[in-house]
């Protein structure tokens, strides 16, 4: 970046700044700290004193087998999410790119589900899939197949995971579209004069060619899957049945907001606060590699 | 397409229809079972047609008269959800733009710190930093307003992070030039940065106002009182499969109801959607 021409005013910047800096600093940064802080501390059952502890809650939590199962659950949430959304949006969109009448009208059809709140995707499959009034438990039950996701933890979670899904395949559509029309088309006419057929097309020339959009869409559907998805989980099971859905955002609302566990509480938002960076950390290297690439 | 082959065009079509089908088949259904009588509901299969119902439900729960949460009609929820919404959207717009104006334009000491305290918000996201934020909304009395409700959802890095990368593309001569017209700071930014950005802004606009009508973590942890719900939290409140008489025909209504606004505006403003989307996530 040249050295820009800017406007010689002292003050005016920093009252441009005000606003988002202090609701940063109060929203943000104090929380975040007192996180931090909270995280070292441990409170005796009444509330009464606290001890300064160092890392004993973190040492508590990673050893707690109950945050162990909620961290598999999440890790097998986010990869069934982000592989069933990716999946079927990668098929749609080669699909789009390959009609050339009704694509805007396809187009238009299939961005809803971004619209709709995360909780509220999760109820609409709960309406489908539950055992008392949903159609498809009925037919379900018809074949004499035992679905019931309230009382069974694999069914749940595959609900969660249908729901989740549902919702990330607009997203993801619209990028691999995106991708795709990023591809020259000289690449994949000089390939089809060498002979090479639609199916060797895709996979030796558009499919490495969208690397780039699949992995981006990876880290955002990571962390779609570990944040975003809070609302699913808590309209739809509650983390429940037993502990088969109780994801780790989950467990932090649980722990610090209903059984007022404060100091693992603080101790697992830390923990996600790595997490969280780590993502950020691998999205923001990669964009860098993108605007070299092109 | 290179070769000319009608099949897979067809193949293509059916696909394309197949995913359409599960795509918009969760909201069909809702959809559909909000117009049919709470006994066909609760006796499945339901049929795959809308019923009769349809103007008698919506009349129910629109203007019913019977608060159904804690004595909260559907209006009151609208409005809520709306007023969050659109208090989000544009606070964020305008103090994202300010403060991108104030680090692309001015050299000023601690310029890089400011920018880096807000870029390093991105990584403090609500969902890890619950109980102490909570803790911050009490002791500002913040429980229960709208100010809490949207003032903590405005401040984050994105939309600063966009309109930097756009504000960097608009070549130094123009400021110059402006400079030597004699415009100061204000002027600039009113006559010639604003309408620039304006697709930007517009893009902004529809992804922001979904997520500010989607928002389901922070309106949960800051309102208790049923009066300041936002709809996505007063459909969670209403549904009870342990509850034998909840009126599966009102929340069916509800729930067509809170996902039709963001429906309408992704639908309606697709091509600022798309251009916001793929653009603010780089």
């Amino acid at each position: 970046m040249s050295p820009r021409v800017t406007f010689p005013n002292k003050i005016l910047p920093y009252l441009l700044l005000a606003p988002q800096l202090a609701i940063t600093l109060v929203f943000f940064y104090w929380p975040a700290s007192q996180a931090l802080y909270q995280s070292m501390l441990r409170e005796d059952p009444f509330g009464l004193k606290t001890k300064f502890v160092w890392f004993q809650n973190f040492a508590k939590v990673l050893n707690d087998p109950n945050y162990l199962n909620s961290l598999k659950v999440t890790v097998v949430f986010s990869a069934s999410t982000a592989i069933i959304a990716m999946g079927m949006a990668l098929i749609l969109a080669v699909m789009a790119d390959r009609v050339v009448r009704g694509r805007g009208i396809y187009r238009t059809l299939l961005i809803w589900p971004y619209a709709v709140a995360p909780a509220i995707a999760g109820m609409l499959w709960l309406f489908m899939f539950n055992p008392t009034m949903g159609s498809f438990a009925y037919m379900l039950r018809a074949t004499g197949y035992n679905w019931d996701p309230l009382l069974n933890g694999n069914q749940a979670m595959v609900l969660l995971v249908s729901a989740a899904a549902w919702k990330q395949i607009s997203y993801n559509f619209l990028f691999f579209v995106a991708g795709l029309q990023a591809i020259p088309k000289s690449l994949i006419e000089a390939a089809a004069i060498d002979g090479a057929g639609p199916n060797k097309r895709f996979w030796t020339i558009v499919f490495p060619l969208l690397a780039p959009t699949t992995f981006f869409l990876l880290v955002i559907n990571t962390v779609y899957a570990f944040f975003d998805t809070f609302g699913i989980v808590h309209a739809v099971t509650g983390g429940g049945p037993g502990k088969a859905t109780e994801t780790l955002v989950y467990k932090v609302y649980s722990d610090g907001f209903v059984n007022l566990i404060l100091g693992d509480s603080a101790a697992q938002s830390v923990i996600l606060m790595v997490i969280v960076i780590a993502l950020t950390a691998v999205q923001f290297r990669y964009v860098e590699r993108r605007v070299h690439y092109g | 397409m290179i070769e000319n082959a009608p099949i897979r065009r067809l193949i293509a079509h059916l696909v394309l229809i197949l995913g359409i089908l599960v795509v918009a088949f969760p909201i069909y259904y809702t959809f559909v079972a909000s117009t049919h009588t709470l006994q066909t509901i609760l006796r499945p299969p339901l049929p795959l047609l809308p019923g009769k119902e349809f103007f008698a439900n919506y009349w129910q729960a629109l203007f019913g008269g019977i608060g159904r949460i804690g004595g909260v009609g559907v209006d009151r929820l609208l409005l809520n959800t709306t007023i969050v919404a659109l208090a989000v959207a544009i606070g964020k717009i305008c103090i994202s733009i300010l403060s991108a104006y104030a680090i692309v334009f001015f050299k000023f000491p601690f310029r890089m710190t400011a920018f880096w305290l807000i870029f390093i918000t991105l990584m403090l996201p609500v969902e890890v930093r619950i109980l102490p934020t909570y803790k911050v909304m009490v002791d500002l009395g913040l429980i229960d307003t709208y100010t809490g409700l949207t003032l903590p959802l405005m401040a984050s890095a994105t939309a600063t992070l966009l309109f930097r990368q756009f504000f960097l593309t608009i070549p130094g001569e123009l400021v110059e030039a402006a400079r030597v017209d004699g415009a100061g700071p204000w002027r600039f930014f009113k006559d010639i940065l604003l309408p620039l950005s304006r697709t930007n802004i517009a893009a902004l606009f529809v992804i922001l106002f979904i997520y500010g009508w989607t928002q389901y973590l922070w309106p949960l942890l800051v309102t208790n009182d049923n009066q300041m719900n936002t709809i996505v939290i007063a459909l969670r409140k209403m549904i009870s499969f342990a509850d034998a008489d909840t009126e599966w025909h009102l929340v069916m209504v509800t729930c067509v109801l809170a996902i039709l606004p963001p429906i309408l505006v992704v639908v309606l403003m697709q091509r600022w959607f798309v251009k916001g989307l793929v653009e603010s996530e780089k």
